[in-house]
């Protein structure tokens, strides 16, 4: 008998899942589109857990709960405990010491650049984050789906809204849930297949005008993100930002232009104003929303206050009342 | 202060809206910066940036829609028409871009554009380089403001050619001229200002900072001392030293 809804099945929403499940609750989970596919933006996500670059632009509350995310996603999947290179072209290598300004957690890393990511060519320096992870995101909401399932909770596919539901609920429905203040933010991306390339860890290049990051989901698969626009044009990835994105990845390695375009898509990142993510409690129900470009990074801390409120009253930073 | 198409502005400086860590960092910085207009870019977040939007709005300042991004006079053109019906203003910051890498302005097409623009209404705020033949061109095809650069967009070069910038201004003291593209720093600001330019437009140089509201502060002190000094008329630049303290009555032994 569930003792808690749970609407909405992206990653906020089954984190929110096994949040309650651990701390002994038995959540019923709700989502119009069933498990998560291609109708989710977290569907999309680039699966970096890497909250220390994040801090060169988001708030302090996303370097430090992120932290704790890759302890976090271990519990249920795979995790890449490799760390992550940011890297310039030698045009603009200044903007390699401006983000190691605004940065911490990182070191300079020259020589030994070559040891660290040998097929990587060409370069003279990086930052290396050396406590940064990166995880697969399909593959991470496939185990935490199987890991739910063992405990005996599962995806119905059914539309609900919080007032057709009785009893405390979790609204994890993200953009769809048109909260006050709630904007989209369209971000796109690119899957490609380059057997050529290898690197194993996350490569962000910073660029002035099309900063890019490279994942590596293995097997020479990586994908390649993500454009950040103020749009809710939620269509198809814009033959401008492929261009973008590809031209960006072949100027950090020519060898891309020879991979193989294996998907592109776009979606609707939901965000707040200060585009840090939020546990709104409004009675009896909680919106869980807001993770911005932060879903796998600020999932389980998001999931963690909403589920400690809801059970014993904690109110966290993340935590607003309505 | 002068009139941009009948609005004075409280402080002579506009400031961009793109790139910014969050919402929230550019209402602060805005609001830090005194500025008077706010632009937004139109092209890219064509059609549903509604929210987004709001944000802008809610700033409580003229907006300036530009045309960022288009390449031909019929892009900017067609761009111009959508932002009239978003924002309901006839104020339009005219792009052309000619050079992909550069972004200087295309100079052909943008007085084409502008030229059709102030025939349908639009009031035109064409971003422009110190030319000063295409500039007589702008205004004749009903230009009332220009936009000189003063470096390639989002450069931070400040003042590339001082010479070029300082012709234009004493070429048509009349018009309205605002330092557009290529500011990096709050003494580039003041240095335009003390040139006699009526205002500056500035945007990767704030939102870019390390901390953008103390930028946006900075820009404000920067835009007031600035126009300040190029009312009180400033000295002239002398070749000789000049004793500053009266030698008159000094024991002379």
């Amino acid at each position: 008998m569930a003792e808690v809804t749970i609407i909405g099945a992206g990653v906020a929403g089954l984190w929110a899942a096994w949040e309650c499940s651990k701390a002994g609750l038995h959540p019923r989970v709700i989502d119009k589109n069933g498990p998560p596919g291609a109708h989710g933006c977290s569907w999309w996500a680039g699966g970096m857990l890497a909250p220390f670059c994040e801090g060169a632009v988001a708030e302090q509350q996303i370097v430090q709960h992120g932290q704790d995310a890759a302890r976090a996603w271990a519990e249920v999947t795979e995790v890449v405990h490799r760390g992550s290179l940011v890297v310039a072209l030698e045009r603009d290598k200044d903007e390699l010491a401006r983000f190691a300004r605004r940065t911490s957690g990182h070191a300079l890393v020259t020589d030994d650049l070559a040891q660290l990511e040998p097929d990587l060519p060409g370069l003279r320096r990086a930052l290396f984050f050396a406590g940064e992870a990166h995880l697969d995101p399909r593959r991470a909401l496939a185990d935490l789906l199987a890991a739910l399932a063992a405990r005996g909770v599962v995806v119905e596919q059914a539309s609900a809204s919080p007032d057709d539901v009785q009893g405390p609920v979790l609204d994890a429905r993200g953009y769809a849930a048109g909260l006050p203040g709630l904007r989209g933010v369209r971000g796109e991306m690119v899957v490609l297949r380059a057997p050529e390339i290898d690197i194993t860890r996350p490569v962000r290049l910073l660029h002035p005008r099309h900063p890019l990051y490279i994942v590596p989901r293995g097997a020479g698969v990586y994908m390649l993100g993500a454009t950040q626009i103020e749009s809710t044009d939620a269509r198809g990835v814009s033959a401008r930002s492929v261009l973008e994105l590809l031209s960006a990845a072949y100027a950090l390695d020519p060898r891309f232009a020879e991979a193989e375009l294996l998907e592109t898509g776009a979606d609707l990142r939901p965000a707040f104003a200060d585009n840090v993510p939020r546990v709104i409690a409004r009675g009896r129900v909680l919106h869980l929303n807001g993770l911005f470009r932060h879903g796998y990074l600020m999932a389980p801390a998001l999931a963690r206050q909403a589920v400690a409120y809801l059970t014993t009253g904690e109110t966290g930073d993340l935590l607003h009342a309505d | 202060m002068r009139e941009f198409y009948g609005v004075a502005l409280a402080n002579p400086l506009m400031l961009g809206t793109a790139q910014y860590p969050s919402p929230a960092v550019l209402d602060a910085a805005f609001r830090a910066s005194g500025a008077a207009v706010a632009t937004v870019s139109l092209r890219r977040e064509a059609g549903q940036g509604q929210a987004f939007w709001e944000i802008i709005k809610g700033l409580g300042v003229p907006v300036l829609p530009n045309t960022a991004g288009c390449h031909s006079a019929r892009e900017a053109i067609t761009t111009a028409q959508m932002a009239r019906e978003l924002f309901e203003t006839n104020w339009i910051k005219l792009e052309v871009i000619g050079h992909a890498d550069t972004l200087q302005p295309d100079p052909f097409g943008l007085l084409e554009a502008t030229e059709a623009l102030a025939a349908d209404g639009f009031e035109v705020f064409p971003y422009t380089t110190e030319d000063q033949v295409l500039a007589a061109r702008l205004l004749e095809a009903g230009a009332r403001v220009l936009m000189p650069w003063g470096a390639p967009i989002g450069s931070g070069l400040g003042l590339n050619n001082r010479y070029g910038l300082k012709t234009l201004r004493a070429a048509f003291p009349d018009v309205l001229m605002v330092i557009d593209a290529g500011l990096g720093l709050p003494s580039h600001a003041a240095d335009a200002l003390e040139m006699g330019f009526d205002a500056v437009l500035l945007n990767t140089a704030v939102a870019q900072a390390g901390d953008p509201v103390a930028m946006a502060r900075a820009f404000a002190l920067a835009v007031q001392a600035g126009a300040l000094a190029h009312a009180a008329d400033p000295m002239a630049p002398r070749d000789m030293a000049a004793p500053s303290t009266p030698v008159l009555g000094k024991a002379w032994l």
